[in-house]
């Protein structure tokens, strides 16, 4: 059983070693930073795979472009601008807070407050119908007497 | 207002299905050009076959024309081949050919084999102008106005159908410009 997770693990690491090889860098914050950086880009072959997962060869060239310009000096928000100036807003994994995108991001909270709403009213409404008439109950009451 | 709570879900669901019905016909992979009308990005590449002059962005200034990204490694650009000889041939517009990513030997085969429709031919070995023109996939073809302005942009195969009724009519107004 050891033996199979020890095997597991090195198999699932094996990919990140052979990324670390191919993109040195000085200290460990760097590599951390690109990972980070490749996690957040979106390969615009294969759409539903970030920069660090996808083998496709405009991934490959994509991560040099951005290790380069990590090399160059340039800041995290200055890279994914380079790169939202050339493939537009789809390759951020992560859609930007701005006027265009609200729905997208405030929709959900927007249906869980309808949500939340609605089985108040729902309740409400409901025990709302236990609330019987003074009226009423005098008449069942009657017709229960008289039944006896 | 009891009525209306039967019916919201159905309204929701009818709006809904109207999203999907709309996404039918969304091909995802077809993403907007964020260079439309903006000047076209800088290059200076060796060409293919005057190999020892460079092609940059000033050499697309002066008339309407097309920059056409492909690769003899890309079988759709093969099909794509013939309408970019034909197109030449009958409406003589300038194209500009960005060989990307692509085996100097492998190309020069290619435009002796199947015909050569392009004005001049740019050799993109490491794909970095393919990157700066936002192409992430051949073929891509940029129609570029006469300042060098980009246009318009297809992506994948040019189809005799998709130059007559889309790119024509944008290449013809942009001549009378």
């Amino acid at each position: 059983m050891k033996l199979t997770i020890t095997l597991l693990l090195i198999f699932l690491a094996s990919p990140l070693c052979a990324e670390d090889q191919r993109y040195p860098f000085s200290n460990p914050e760097q590599a951390q930073q690109f990972r980070d950086l490749t996690k957040e880009l979106r390969c615009l072959v294969c759409q539903n795979q970030s920069l660090a997962d996808s083998d496709a060869p405009l991934a490959h060239d994509l991560r040099k472009k951005v290790y380069e310009m990590m090399l160059a000096g340039k800041s995290n928000d200055q890279i994914i601008k380079e790169l939202v100036t050339r493939y537009g807003e789809f390759v951020l994994y992560r859609p930007r807070l701005d006027p265009q995108t609200y729905l997208l991001w405030f929709a959900p909270i927007i249906l869980v407050v309808i949500g939340v709403i609605a089985i108040f009213i729902m309740v409400r409404r409901r025990s709302a119908g236990l609330d019987v008439k003074e009226a009423d109950l005098q008449n069942v009451r009657k017709l229960l007497e008289d039944e006896e | 207002m009891k009525k209306l709570i039967f019916i919201l879900p159905l309204v929701l669901f009818l709006v809904l299905i109207g999203f999907f019905i709309a996404g039918l016909d969304h091909d995802s992979r077809l993403l907007p050009s964020t260079f439309i009308d903006k000047p076209a990005p800088g290059f200076s590449l060796p060409r293919l076959i005057k190999d020892d002059q460079r092609l940059s962005q000033d050499d697309l200034k002066g008339e309407v024309s097309l920059v056409n990204f492909w690769a003899t490694w890309c079988p759709t650009c093969k099909g794509e081949h013939e309408v970019l000889m034909e197109i030449v041939k009958k409406n003589g517009i300038a194209i500009y050919g960005i060989d990307y990513k692509d085996e100097r030997v492998a190309a020069l085969k290619w435009v002796n084999q199947l015909g050569n429709p392009y004005r001049a031919i740019a050799t993109d070995k490491k794909g970095n102008t393919g990157i700066d023109w936002g192409v992430y996939g051949t073929p891509e073809t940029f129609v570029l106005d006469k300042e060098g302005i980009i246009r318009y942009k297809h992506v994948g195969a040019i189809s005799w159908q998709d130059w007559k009724q889309t790119l024509e009519p944008i290449v013809k107004k942009l001549k009378q410009e």
